[in-house]
């Protein structure tokens, strides 16, 4: 009689906590009688290397998530690991077959890559394997391309620079456009090819396109005198905020002050240590996350994330947390999860991020949603700087 | 005025480069290896004098001092470590050791300080407008360049005058009959890379006042680009890594404006490939032929 009691009270509050997770329709997840159903994620992404930074933050912001999604005791539990690639392709693909055996029989699912090369690479093998993978902040159109088991947290490449060329269209900012992007680099080479195109079509004058070959370039003199010579009044940096920051000290130091914009690789410029905000003065950026954004939720992943880590979080923080949300609500919706293997899972998960209905509300985004190719649907944010901090521009 | 803007722009950075070099040129001369780990030391050296001013609120001057001592004892320290049991190795099992040093420089930097990049705030900041605004030019450049020359000519009086200095060129033309002559060899070597490493030092403060960010592998690409100076002005021969350094930051930047921001570096290695076809030993470099 005492063992049902205990049994049932126990049953009831696990109820309880399913309630509190959110579940949000309610279904009772697979596994009968209260046990929770662990699905396993394989982070991949690098954490040592030239990219170290974009990889730990996707790694640390996805920690705080799972960790949150770990202690409401729902019906699905997260068991997380993150592997390093380097930021290299093959590195990429040896992280991805550790995770495969790490995983061994357990469902598991692909959180990564951070970066874009590698990115394709693992998901040619998710493809083929049948791992559902799901990309905090791998940006390329080629990620998700003909893959049904890939999605992206982030947005494509091209639509942030469509929606850049628009914007300053819109608003009527500037008169002579130029660009400057890493053509070594695929992120940065989307969104500046979208732009060119997309000032062609709206009949904005471009009259500097300048490249450099990767981001370990330190001298942006010649790129900059080449667009200060044809007389642009807003220059278009499709970059990250490394590059950015020497390319803003250059322009300050040759007395050139054009509107600057970037995307949302821009972000995490004015936490880099010893950074002279004045520098950023007037900067335009595209990004769907502002650590500085007054909300509840952000306001405590931004709280744990300092806490844990003594730094901001940037947006492929956020995204990486976003991810984790989605995968756990996702799972949460399907019916019987506790008898998936990896290829059940990643067909069920695949159908429900594909078929549009699936929604999430996360730090990037509200009500985001997923069309069948893989890309997400939400839209940027548009800050400025000033005084040190993003101000609102939409 | 662009022209002179990039004249500019390219002695300042050929000048770090020929600072750089000179570390490399250095160890080369005399004991025979290609320290890969340098660029690290650069990077460490810079990492040493960011905090040193940012956390410690010291003066430039004791940022770069500091940076100086530590850097020459980890450049004692590789060496005794790393290098010194494998004086009798092959050439190639150095070689590798010191790529192995390299990596573990950048991966204790991540560990110890993040992968983040840093902003460097520059020793010196603001610069010299001439011409009515048109040709600016930082006081960074200006003492990367006067550095350069004061490194150039300190390092040819101590090899030129002192006995220390006497002790080196003799290691590097003979080892074996130096240690005849009562020269002791290890000391010399370790010497050589204790100087290496002031250079590295100041070349990492001045490369990243000039361009101010700071990572764990910010040393490797100039590392390389120096260790290119060094050979196109000839290995072991210290005028030629002032030359070879000089150059390459030239025909770099040049190379940017006039041909390809693409292609610089085709560029820089083109002229590189060129220069070892017609002189194989470098602009300045002695050849001497390997007896079988």
């Amino acid at each position: 009689m005492k063992k049902k009691n205990l049994a049932a009270l126990l049953m009831a509050g696990a109820l309880c906590f399913g309630l509190l997770a959110g579940c949000s329709n309610g279904n009772n997840p697979g596994g009968s009688g209260g046990g929770a159903v662990t699905i396993k994620v394989g982070g991949i992404g690098p954490t040592t290397g030239d990219a170290a930074q974009y990889g730990t933050a996707t790694e640390w912001g996805a920690e705080i998530a799972v960790e949150e999604i770990n202690a409401l005791n729902g019906p699905v539990k997260l068991d997380f690991k993150y592997e390093d690639d380097t930021g290299v392709a093959d590195t990429a693909v040896s992280a991805y077959n550790s995770l495969k055996d790490w995983a061994k029989d357990a469902p598991l699912v692909i959180y990564g890559t951070t970066t874009t090369a590698p990115c394709v690479t693992v998901a040619a093998e998710t493809y083929s394997d049948r791992y559902f993978q799901l990309t905090p902040s791998a940006s390329s159109p080629e990620v998700v391309k003909d893959k049904d088991n890939v999605f992206q947290m982030c947005f494509t490449d091209p639509y942030l620079g469509t929606a850049g060329a628009e914007y300053l269209n819109s608003k009527g900012l500037g008169t002579k456009y130029a660009v400057i992007y890493n053509n070594g680099d695929a992120y940065s080479t989307g969104i500046a090819e979208a732009f060119i195109a997309k000032t062609k079509e709206l009949g904005m004058e471009l009259v500097a396109t300048q490249t450099y070959p990767d981001d370990k370039t330190t001298d942006y003199t010649v790129q900059l005198n080449a667009c200060k010579d044809a007389g642009a009044d807003v220059v278009f940096l499709p970059i990250y905020y490394t590059p950015a920051s020497l390319i803003l000290a250059q322009a300050k130091q040759m007395s050139y002050a054009p509107l600057f914009i970037g995307g949302d690789g821009m972000d995490g410029m004015l936490d880099m240590e010893g950074f002279d905000k004045s520098l950023a003065e007037g900067l335009l950026l595209m990004t769907p996350f502002s650590a500085g954004a007054e909300d509840e939720r952000t306001q405590s992943f931004v709280k744990k994330y300092q806490e844990a880590h003594g730094i901001l979080p940037n947006q492929f923080a956020a995204d990486g947390y976003d991810c984790m949300y989605a995968i756990y609500e996702a799972c949460c919706e399907l019916e019987g999860l506790a008898d998936m293997d990896s290829a059940a899972l990643c067909d069920a998960l695949s159908a429900k991020f594909g078929g549009g209905q699936f929604k999430v509300d996360g730090l990037t985004g509200k009500g985001m949603t997923w069309k069948d190719t893989g890309e997400i649907s939400k839209s940027p944010l548009i800050f400025k700087v000033e005084n040190g901090a993003y101000v609102d521009a939409q | 005025m662009s022209f002179l803007n990039n004249v500019i722009t390219g002695i300042s950075l050929g000048s770090i480069y020929a600072i750089i070099a000179l570390g490399y040129t250095m160890v080369y001369g005399i004991a025979k290896m290609l320290n890969f780990a340098h660029g690290d030391v650069i990077m460490v050296g810079a990492y040493v004098c960011f905090f040193a001013m940012g956390s410690f609120n010291l003066p430039p001057v004791a940022g770069v001092l500091l940076a100086v001592v530590v850097c020459t004892v980890l450049g004692m320290v590789i060496e005794r470590l790393a290098y010194k049991p494998l004086r009798a190795a092959p050439s190639l099992a150095v070689l590798i050791t010191a790529i192995g040093v390299s990596y573990l420089l950048q991966n204790s930097a991540q560990i110890l300080w993040g992968a983040a990049t840093k902003t460097f705030r520059p020793i010196v900041e603001g610069s010299l407008t001439l011409v009515a605004g048109q040709l600016s030019i930082s006081y960074v450049a200006i003492l990367s360049v006067v550095c350069c020359v004061i490194v150039m000519v300190g390092l040819t009086l101590f090899t030129g005058q002192t006995k220390m200095g006497k002790a080196m060129r003799a290691c590097s033309e003979d080892k074996g009959a130096a240690q005849l002559m009562g020269i002791d060899v290890n000391a010399t070597i370790s010497m050589t890379f204790a100087i290496g490493s002031v250079l590295a030092a100041l070349a990492g403060v001045l490369m990243c006042s000039a361009y101010p960010v700071l990572s764990p592998t910010t040393g490797s690409m100039p590392g390389i680009r120096a260790f290119t100076a060094a050979v196109f002005g000839g290995i072991g021969s210290v005028p030629g890594a002032l030359l070879g350094g000089i150059l390459l930051g030239v025909i770099e930047t040049f190379g940017k404006a006039y041909i390809s921001t693409d292609l610089s570096d085709a560029v820089v290695f083109a002229v590189l490939i060129i220069v070892l076809l017609v002189r194989p030993a470098g602009l300045m470099g002695k050849y001497v032929p390997e007896k079988v």
